[in-house]
């Protein structure tokens, strides 16, 4: 139940910043959803988004940021085992389910549903 | 930032931007971020309760329960935005509900619906990506860099 | 005749014989509902496009309008039409439809006002002698041109504003019973350096400010003149500021004369920030509530102050700044 609290509480802070770029710092949606994926990447070169994970579940996995820290960590996989050309081929291992999931989802969408403005 | 785009206004317009600010109602930040906070930490939560009912009743462990969480967020966040109920609650929760992965399925699924009065191959297609565009392009290229950054530094006995 | 720096008096009074604004849905809750030829109740009018709508509420608006100005559309001279649409995809379309010769304008807000003063001057120069001015907007076509998508959860700040969906149009003749077009002022454009697209009542204000003083100038009127003096959509945030620029340059406007139509058109419990913008703001305003009040005999003399935001997405990603326009129409009955 610990685990629920701190997924609540990591990734409304991790919304707090993102709010944070928006209004404070004008940034666009777009600005402050890649600032914060390249943030995510960096922090998972640096092995320290991982530790977040543990500790706060879909806390840390929910916000953008873990789709950075998906992509460092499904190259280094791949480069693990196939040298360093694995940098190029692994690098949407991890997160293909989020983006197969959105293109299709996003494509049924469209032919189901329409603006209501 | 600010200062950047003040260097290149005249006094006249430095004046100006001033005497507006003080008219126009500004964004209540604090009030943003606590429902920013609200919002997204529920997404979250909601997160974290589909990953358990992964682990609990499909069998899935910690790791491979990720995958089907993720789609079902997604899932959740196409059927919000078709159901015209997404953007209601992105002008409440602002970053709340942006940043979250329901976020990014948001805005491929609103541009897509958005855009197929233009066909499906150059209306839906063509424009899917238009604000999800920059988010895929700079986490593949950040994550390269990084990714080949690492990789050097511990083939130069780094880390 | 030119007067002054950039303003036209008309001496042959041009009149308004007709004219008729068109809504949808939103509008329709507002407080001038009742001021509004047609209210829709489907914001796509039976349409399968925002585009298509929109196009829909302007060949309505024109239609009426014509119909009550007792002519046929063969008997009239020229069109002038602008919207928000690029290439102005809505006025050719509708153009295209009532096949009167076509003068395409592009003013943003303002063009109702730009295409109002060019009719009066068409006329009172005799180079025609009935036109039809008329723009539109729709709040779904413009978010997904100029902004994001309309399902899209992007956060508006408080000082964004609200497109109105609607048509207005006019029909100016050399002779006949209505409100008359005694002056207009060509604005030039004013840009004080303000970038942000959620903003735009503080980037237009200062060329309101600049047409009205410009007006009062070469006219060698006082603002007293008038009955009424509205903005086209500087919305709450710009019409403050332009209240307290003029006052700061010695216009004092009262309150009660001073308004704005983006602040009038909707209601103070409906969500649209800072009030409401779009060509059709103070088209539909002026056309429907303002001639009515004229024609009722309880205005006797307005001037409307169209204001245009001229950025394109494009601009505003290159970092450029918002040049802005107002162009201002005295009407007295």
């Amino acid at each position: 139940m610990e685990k629920f609290l701190w997924a609540f509480i990591v990734g409304g802070l991790i919304c707090v910043v993102g709010q944070i770029m928006m209004d404070v710092f004008q940034l666009t949606p777009a600005h402050t959803m890649s600032t914060l994926v390249v943030v995510g990447a960096v922090l998972g070169g640096l092995g320290l988004y991982e530790p977040l994970v543990k500790f706060a579940g879909a806390g840390a996995t929910v916000p953008i940021s873990s789709f950075g820290n998906s992509l460092v960590k499904g190259a280094l996989m791949e480069a693990e085992s196939t040298g360093l050309i694995g940098v190029l081929t692994g690098i949407f291992e991890i997160t293909s389910a989020g983006i197969s999931s959105a293109i299709i989802f996003g494509f049924f969408a469209a032919l189901v549903f329409k603006p209501k403005g | 930032m600010s200062n950047l785009k003040n260097k290149k206004l005249t006094l006249t317009q430095q004046k100006y931007k001033v005497f507006a600010q003080q008219r126009v109602t500004q964004r209540p930040v604090l009030a943003n971020c606590i429902k920013a906070f609200f919002v997204g930490g529920t997404i979250c939560l909601i997160g974290q309760l589909v990953q358990w009912i992964f682990m609990t009743y499909f069998g899935f462990d910690e790791v491979t329960a990720g995958n089907p969480t993720v789609a079902v967020m997604i899932i959740l966040s196409v059927l919000l935005t078709g159901l015209g109920v997404y953007d209601h609650i992105g002008q409440f929760g602002g970053a709340g509900s942006a940043v979250p992965v329901t976020g990014f399925a948001n805005t491929v699924a609103s541009a897509s619906i958005e855009h197929r009065s233009e066909g499906f191959v150059l209306g839906v297609g063509g424009n899917m990506f238009k604000i999800a565009g920059p988010v895929i392009a700079y986490g593949v290229f950040s994550a390269f860099v990084v990714a080949l950054l690492k990789i050097a530094i511990k083939g130069l006995g780094g880390m | 005749m030119l007067q002054g720096h950039q303003s036209w008096v008309f001496d042959t009074r041009p009149v308004i014989i007709a004219s008729a604004a068109v809504v949808g849905p939103f509008e329709g809750q507002g407080p001038l509902a009742d001021d509004f030829d047609v209210i829709h109740s489907d914001m796509y009018v039976g349409q399968n496009s925002f585009e298509k709508a929109e196009r829909k509420l302007l060949e309505q608006a024109c239609e009426i309008a014509i119909k009550k100005a007792g002519t046929q559309k063969e008997d009239i001279h020229f069109f002038l039409c602008g919207d928000l649409m690029n290439q102005i995809i809505s006025s050719s379309f509708t153009a295209r439809t009532l096949g009167i010769p076509f003068l395409g304008l592009y003013g943003a807000c303002s063009s109702s006002m730009e295409g109002l003063s060019l009719a009066a001057q068409l006329i009172d120069s005799q180079a025609a002698q009935i036109v039809l001015a008329a723009t539109s907007s729709h709040n779904g076509a413009s978010e997904k041109q100029y902004r994001y998508p309309t399902e899209y959860g992007a956060q508006k700040p408080p000082s964004a504003q609200w497109t109105v969906t609607g048509a207005g149009a006019a029909v100016i003749a050399a002779q006949g019973n209505g409100p008359r077009i005694t002056a207009a002022t060509i604005g030039r454009i004013v840009d004080m350096g303000i970038s942000d697209p959620f903003n735009m009542g503080a980037a237009m204000a200062p060329a309101a400010v600049d047409t009205i003083q410009s007006h009062c100038k070469d006219l060698g009127r006082d603002p007293s003149y008038y009955d009424v003096i509205a903005t086209g959509d500087l919305g709450k945030g710009g019409h403050r500021i332009a209240a307290d620029l003029l006052a700061e340059h010695g216009f004092n406007l009262p309150e009660n004369i001073f308004t704005d139509c983006g602040i009038l058109i909707y209601s103070q419990d409906q969500p649209v920030m800072s009030g409401g913008s779009g060509c059709a703001c103070s088209a539909t305003v002026t056309y429907g509530h303002f001639l009515k009040r004229m024609r009722q005999g309880e205005l006797k003399k307005i001037l409307i102050v169209a204001t245009g935001a001229l950025l394109s997405p494009l601009s505003y990603q290159q970092k450029e700044s918002i040049p802005c326009v107002a162009h201002a129409v005295s009407l007295e009955m």
